[in-house]
């Protein structure tokens, strides 16, 4: 602990001169479809991936549908609508073919890595960790590929898995996030260009973390990833997600979605850590980021885990959800959300209990300062045949400053009376008497706060990836750069 | 519906929205016209309609089947046998109005003229004042409000003097389903208390026959500085009533409103209240409990609204459902902003005591200020194994094993009652509830 205390420290210290130092722009030519959504561009995007049949019908439905769908309207956030005529929809970096190594790899594209703290080779010697980097929309490097082979795991980008194994596709891609389920994930169905897949065969335990991280980079390029999990029986994996981008003006939409499933005795570990653009002080500019994500405990002592560090984009509206079909399944969301200047947030889960003897836990952490708003919104639904289910939900907020805002919307559905359902929620601001104890020792106020919001944080924050944990630890200092005096 | 008549007739009303109202307790009349402010208040109700579930804040009571009721007025001379047996908590109630289907019963009811203290009918009010802007004003644009401001006839009108402290509690009685024809009645009532008064107000709420009825209460409740409201209700409405009550209430500097619900029955019974807290010093205590069985419906809905520092609010709230009974909970608290050192704290718990059982509950904090204290805590369970095994162990039945258990878990919400008597009154009441044949028995 006492490292990560002296790391919030430096991080601290460091903010008076830091900004947003992943703001950067990368000079690469794109290959651009035309700015615009209508059918041709679901094609175009579709033939361009060389997709079959069955799947341009499948966008096509979700496009034609997605036309007649209301915007969802019942978040707490607020913003202009969005121009979706005003966007493209495909942009892919130029590259000849797939490259076999890391030194292929487009010495620009390395150097963007680099700056964002993610030297692949040094990753790949001591880390541990493959990682599948998405430039804007396309994937173009894959590492450790061979030694997964090895264990039968498939990683790899979406597009590349519906050439490798359509069937697994075909099977589970919309099963747990409907092509008609709302609006933002309508239209990712539409027009998703990629993303990663993940297939861990019966009883494999996966040997290493997965990892993406995600960038958006050509200007006024929507991001529209879809990520499928499948983790069959008996099998574990972790999965790690991270994502910067680089400082723009214009608003930009991110609509992902993530469809974990998890068969018998199978277990998914989900990490984020979510450091979009949040906007300048003064609320121009940000990624709106409106992510369906969404986990099926198919199998019998099944287990699906979301961990999430949400600091950046200017929107936040994100909902990673369990439905618990299995008996003896577990469902669980550990979440720190911080806004900080004018950062909108609206963030939850659902934990759907249907089998017997489920379980689920949620922890919330929500951070306020400056001009932030947030929301905790969550659902708990015990169906009447779920005897035996449990759920403990905590949410906490701290608020920073008077013109934060912090609210808890939990919605809690009991149908079955063998059901224990628990939920507490707590909303306060930094206790004075923690901050004088802090000061009188000595600490300077702004570590001071560092030091009690990671207290705060703990519980979720130790539920990260060592990888993780430490940079999660660094970025909820810096987030709330400014917020303190 | 003296009052009705006695309105001055102006404004031709489209068909249409006459048709929107019919079957919900309007009165023939009302197809020639009606004065402004009830006008105002039917287009309201005509543009949205009954709420649905699609509302938001109906998401989880769902008012479909009244649709298929046709509701009529009570006529307005229905009147009870003097020696009516009446429901009543208090033993010597300082005032009594008592209205049958929404019809005032003078023969029974007691108004006492007192210092300091004007208690009466709305009728009266409603005739001899220009209520227009006052009574179409009332909270938000809750169609069911709006439905109540278009066809309210009569309620209670209560005001005191500043300082003045009533000692005697003003009692209303309710009674319903007299009738073989479905009833409806919209009463409304207002309440003010002047700087520095206090009194209590009990609300009893009972089935008088097994016709069907629809109760659409409105309160509007002011209280000033340093005033106290003590506010109880007992809702022991018959099996086939539907009982909606939207209460709107506005604490002034260092003003106090506490108020306790206990529902024992009725077929749906929706009870929301909206407290404004407005000077700094203003608090108010909600608590209640409900007590449901067969397919019984209650919904208890409130919003607490800090909108001055140095408020505070408390809110307990317990369930025991048995049955293919439903209960919802759901409790919001907003902390405007600027309104810092504030304390909000809120308790919904519910126990389960059969298969079909359901609870719904949605605790909600908002909040807009730093320097705040709010916790909201929910749960829902079925009654410990382990306990009722010791109980059983101890050679105790099995059935009273549970009532034991059932009422522990009930017992520390009565405590929120203040006034000794009226809280042995309600708990009786419980009591009764245990005793009633399909009590709790497994």
């Amino acid at each position: 602990m006492d490292s990560a205390v002296q790391a919030t420290r430096d991080a601290v210290e460091a903010l008076a001169g830091e900004k947003y130092k992943y703001g950067f722009v990368t000079d690469i030519e794109a290959d651009t479809a035309p700015k615009g959504l209508n059918e041709d561009i679901v094609r175009f995007i579709s033939a361009k991936k060389n997709e079959p049949e069955w799947l341009l019908d499948w966008r096509l439905k979700a496009f034609r549908h997605w036309l007649e769908m209301p915007e969802p309207q019942w978040a707490k956030v607020s913003f202009p609508p969005l121009d979706y005529q005003d966007a493209y929809y495909y942009s892919a970096p130029k590259v000849g073919k797939r490259p076999e190594s890391l030194d292929e790899i487009d010495p620009e594209l390395r150097k963007t890595y680099e700056k964002l703290g993610i030297p692949l080779k040094e990753q790949e010697i001591l880390a541990g960790v493959a990682v599948d980097a998405v430039f804007d929309s396309v994937s173009v490097a894959t590492t450790f590929k061979k030694k997964l082979e090895e264990y039968g795991v498939i990683f790899c980008s979406i597009s590349e898995a519906i050439q490798r194994c359509p069937e697994l596709i075909r099977k589970y891609l919309g099963s747990v996030v409907p092509y008609t389920d709302n609006k933002h994930a309508t239209l990712n169905s539409a027009v998703f260009t990629d993303g990663s897949f993940v297939y861990v065969p019966e009883g494999v335990r996966c040997p290493m973390e997965l990892s993406t991280y995600f960038r958006i980079n050509a200007a006024k390029t929507g991001q529209f990833e879809r990520t499928l999990i499948i983790a069959d029986r008996g099998s574990y994996v972790s999965y790690l997600e991270g994502c910067t981008a680089p400082m723009r003006d214009e608003n930009q939409l991110h609509a992902a979605v993530v469809e974990l499933v998890a068969l018998d005795d199978a277990e998914i570990k989900y990490s984020t850590v979510q450091n979009w653009y949040p906007g300048d002080e003064n609320g121009k500019g940000g990624i709106y980021n409106f992510v369906t994500k969404r986990g099926a405990c198919r199998g019998r002592n099944s287990k699906i885990s979301w961990t999430q560090v949400e600091t950046g984009s200017a929107i936040t509206w994100k909902y990673p959800s369990c439905i618990l079909q299995g008996d003896n399944s577990v469902g669980e969301f550990y979440s720190i959300a911080i806004t900080n200047n004018y950062q909108q947030a609206d963030t939850g889960t659902k934990m759907i209990h249907l089998g017997r003897n489920t379980r689920s836990r949620i922890i919330s952490k929500g951070i306020s300062a400056g001009h932030g708003a947030q929301t905790y919104r969550g659902l708990v639904r015990i169906a009447a045949k779920a005897a035996g289910a449990r759920n403990h939900t905590q949410c906490d907020s701290l608020l920073i400053g008077d013109r934060s805002a912090a609210h808890t919307v939990p919605y809690i559905e009991t149908r079955n009376r063998t059901a224990m359902v628990e939920h507490e929620a707590t909303t306060s601001k930094i206790n004075d008497d923690q901050l004088f104890y802090c000061r009188q020792r000595g600490i300077a106020e702004e570590e001071a706060v560092a030091l009690i919001v990671n207290g705060f944080c703990r519980e979720v924050l130790q539920q990260l990836p060592m990888e993780f944990a430490v940079e999660a630890q660094k970025l909820v200092a810096i987030s709330l750069e400014g917020s303190v005096g | 519906m003296t009052a009705m008549a006695a309105l001055p007739i102006s404004t031709p009303i489209p068909a249409p929205i006459v048709t929107a109202v019919a079957g919900l307790g309007a009165p023939a009349s009302l197809a020639d016209g009606a004065n402004g402010w009830r006008a105002t208040a039917l287009r309201r109700f005509a543009a949205c309609g009954l709420p649905t579930r699609r509302l938001e804040a109906w998401k989880y009571t769902d008012l479909s089947s009244l649709q298929g009721i046709d509701f009529q007025p009570a006529a307005a001379d229905l009147r009870l046998a003097d020696d009516h047996p009446l429901p009543q908590l208090a033993d010597q109630p300082g005032h009594r109005l008592v209205f049958a289907d929404g019809v005032l019963q003078p023969a029974l009811s007691a108004c006492t003229p007192a210092a300091g203290l004007d208690v009466g009918r709305l009728a009266d009010w409603l005739s001899a004042a220009d209520a227009a802007a006052e009574l179409g004003a009332a909270g938000e644009p809750s169609p069911m409000v709006a439905l109540n401001a278009a066809l309210a006839s009569d309620g209670l009108r209560l005001s005191t003097a500043p300082g003045i402290a009533v000692d005697r509690p003003v009692e209303l009685v309710f009674i319903g389903g007299l009738g073989e024809a479905a009833t409806a009645s919209h009463p409304r009532h207002r309440i003010e208390l002047a700087a520095g008064s206090s009194a209590t107000l009990i609300e009893v709420h009972a089935g008088g026959g097994d016709g069907c009825y629809l109760a659409n209460h409105v309160g509007e409740i002011t209280i000033g500085e340093h005033a106290r409201l003590r506010h109880v209700i007992v809702q022991t409405e018959g099996a086939t009533a539907y009982h909606i009550a939207s209460r709107f209430v506005s604490v002034a500097a260092d003003g106090r409103y506490e108020a306790f619900t206990l529902t024992a029955s009725g077929r749906l019974t929706r009870n929301e209240v909206t407290v404004s807290l407005n000077g700094p010093g203003a608090a108010c205590v909600l608590a209640g409990a409900y007590l449901l069985r067969d397919r019984e419906h209650c919904d208890t809905t409130t919003i607490i609204e800090h909108r001055a520092p140095h408020t505070s609010c408390r809110e307990v709230f317990k369930g025991v459902l048995d049955g293919a009974s439903r209960g919802v909970f759901q409790g919001r608290i907003v902390v405007h902003r600027g309104a810092q050192k504030i304390d909000g704290h809120q308790l919904s718990k519910a126990l389960l005591l059969s298969d079909a059982a359901e609870v719904d509950q949605k605790p909600e904090l908002e909040i807009y200020a730093d320097d705040v204290k709010c916790s909201h805590g929910a749960a829902a369970g079925q009654l410990d194994a382990d306990e009722l095994f010791y109980l059983r162990s101890r050679g105790i039945p099995e059935e009273q094993a549970r009532r034991l258990l059932i009422e522990g878990f009930l017992v520390d919400v009565f405590d929120e009652v203040t006034d000794d008597a009226v809280r042995a009154a309600l708990f009786a009441h419980a009591r009764r509830w245990f005793a009633a044949p399909g009590g709790p028995q497994r």
